[in-house]
């Protein structure tokens, strides 16, 4: 029974659905395996295995009465702890929620449980959202399943560190500046962030409205395609979400062919910071991109020097105005309230006490960047980019189908190398940060080892909105061909736990 | 593009409602004053003409027809509240005495 630990979610659901393995098999096996491994990796923040195992009877019971099944019934999920579940804990990583039962499923936890999707439990991430290790979460860090020591990435740390020790087949991630892609690369999974406003964000708790995107994390192309398919679509609850049919990425995923397709090399994403290892691989796979018949270039876009100053302008200016709900009143957490502190002075000390320092230090500098005086040097300048950003990717696919870079400059580094130096762990989110200013379609795939280190590199290919296709058609090309090469996935390389 | 000051780090936590410790104000003065160091480059471009973007989508107001609809009952919506009473939020007093 280990074995179904290792199924893609496409295998999973089509044993399921031929009856050789139930759901509740399926799930009770990965229930065992968190159960003997997370506590060395620290995926899950909350595991439901009640929840869990009463939504595989319920497909197992569809089933039973002929009833049809969808692509991914069945299938196990981790889902990233910042979407609301109804009756099961959300913390977003933080103190400050510790304990909040949600009374209401976010539009993708609800699509979710329509699909017949089991979901396992709730996963750890940076507080909120904000980081790229997820060792800002205050419930303690998540090792990376390829070396314990290092990072997985963040904030979606956990929910690919869960795929990557086989704890789940499928993970939803949300993906403010490269929040689902970074994790993924330095995992060795695939991630991707659907065009802005496909994935709605009624019940994902808000970090940074403009940026934020769910999406889908897996172990192959075609599986986070599937995924991708069951959560995409227009949501009249959310006032942001597109109202036009998602692209066919399923298709795409299966094509496997890249003949004809141009491709762009951003020029810009390389040089002075990006590690050897990871620039070799990221070569290899241009070369390869070139034997499978594509057309390679390399494209100037020369504003995306300036995209890591503007989000850490926007996003956290952003943060400072969505962080104000939490002022002890409706939710969460309440300290200091003994009857002699005004409402003011137990906002600020439950905000002291519930929020760790990275939330601080952003509340803080978007407060800064939006204060009169200021608000014109910084969150004005940094908008104007935005615009350059845009036109920069309006040029470039004018000329190519699909954009590529490395996912990251450097593979999964050291659990407390960049913890209290934020501009160094910024730097992490180089390559991911222009397509949420952007607002396009991106994805992470794993396209080997590096050799100094023998860690995950990840191939990043960027689309045009509403594009996504094209990220899957590219994406399931380039990880045949790896499979092919290797003989085998490149998870397969991953260390025992 | 100056720096930022304690003083000025104090002041925004006031604002931004955090009861800051005085070891984390000088930890967080020091680092803030390297992130906004960093991220003051983005001014290269104040003087150029160029609208500004806040949203990717084109978006304006995005109604939908004002109609009952079924929604969380006053139990739900308290549920989660660190305090409540005769189906309200209790907060902490608001206003002074006099």
């Amino acid at each position: 029974m280990t074995d179904l630990i290792r199924y893609t979610a496409a295998e999973t659901a089509s044993a399921i659905a031929a009856g050789e393995v139930s759901a509740a098999e399926v799930a009770q096996a990965h229930l065992d395996r968190i159960d003997a491994v997370d506590k060395k990796v620290n995926a899950f923040l909350h595991v439901d295995t009640e929840g869990a195992l009463k939504a595989a009877r319920a497909v197992d019971e569809k089933r039973a009465k002929g009833e049809k099944l969808g692509p991914l019934a069945g299938v196990p999920l981790a889902l990233k702890d910042v979407f609301t579940t109804e009756g099961v804990p959300t913390t977003c990583g933080s103190k400050i929620l510790e304990g909040w039962i949600p009374p209401y499923d976010a539009t993708l936890t609800s699509r979710l449980k329509d699909a017949g999707v089991v979901i396992l439990g709730k996963t750890n991430m940076d507080e909120f959202a904000m980081g790229s290790s997820t060792e800002n979460s205050a419930y303690g860090p998540t090792g990376n399943p390829w070396d314990l020591t290092r990072i997985p990435g963040g904030s979606g740390g956990g929910s690919a560190a869960a795929l990557a020790a086989f704890e789940a087949p499928l993970a939803i991630g949300t993906d403010t500046g490269g929040s689902i892609r970074q994790p993924g690369a330095v995992t060795g999974t695939v991630g991707v962030k659907p065009t802005y406003g496909t994935v709605s964000r009624y019940g994902l708790v808000a970090f940074s409205s403009s940026l934020d995107q769910g999406g889908p994390c897996a172990r192959t192309v075609l599986d986070a395609a599937l995924l991708h398919e069951a959560i995409a679509g227009y949501d009249p609850l959310d006032s942001t979400s597109i109202d036009a049919p998602v692209p066919a990425v399923v298709e795409a995923a299966k094509l496997r062919d890249v003949r004809g397709m141009r491709i762009g090399v951003v020029k810009e994403f390389a040089g002075e910071g990006y590690q050897a290892g990871v620039m070799q691989r990221f070569n290899e796979s241009v070369e390869l991109l070139r034997e499978l018949g594509a057309e390679v270039v390399e494209v100037s876009c020369p504003s995306f020097t300036l995209a890591l100053p503007a989000y850490y302008l926007i996003a956290p200016s952003e943060a400072s105005s969505n962080l104000a709900r939490f002022d002890a009143m409706r939710y969460g957490l309440r300290v200091g309230d003994d009857g002699t502190r005004s409402a003011e002075e137990v906002t600020a000390l439950t905000r002291e006490a519930g929020f760790g320092d990275e939330v601080k230090r952003r509340i803080i500098l978007g407060t800064y960047a939006l204060s009169s005086g200021y608000y014109d040097a910084y969150y004005g300048s940094a908008q104007k980019v935005r615009t350059l950003i845009s036109r920069d990717f309006d040029a470039a696919f004018a000329g190519v189908d699909v954009l590529i870079s490395p996912t990251t400059p450097t593979t999964a580094f050291p659990i407390g190398e960049r913890a209290d130096d934020p501009m160094a762990m910024y730097l992490a989110d180089l390559c991911t940060i222009p397509s949420n200013l952007a607002g396009n379609a991106a994805m992470s795939l794993p396209c080997g080892l590096a050799p100094e280190d023998d860690l995950p590199v990840g191939l990043q290919i960027i689309a045009p909105a509403m594009a996504d296709d094209r990220l899957y058609r590219v994406g399931g090309a380039v990880e045949a061909a790896l499979n092919d090469k290797w003989g085998h996935t490149l998870l397969e390389e991953a260390p025992a736990l | 593009m100056p720096g930022i000051t304690r003083e000025e780090v104090a002041h925004l936590a006031r604002l931004s409602r955090l009861e800051l410790q005085a070891e984390e104000l000088d930890h967080f003065a020091e680092q803030l004053d390297v992130i906004i160091g960093a991220v003051a480059r983005v001014s290269e471009v104040a003087g150029q003409d160029v609208p500004p973007t806040s949203h990717p989508l084109p978006l304006t107001n995005v109604m939908r027809a004002d109609e009952v609809r079924p929604s969380l009952t006053p139990e739900q919506a308290l549920s989660g509240a660190p305090a409540a009473e005769e189906q309200r939020f209790r907060v902490p007093q608001i206003l002074g005495e006099d």
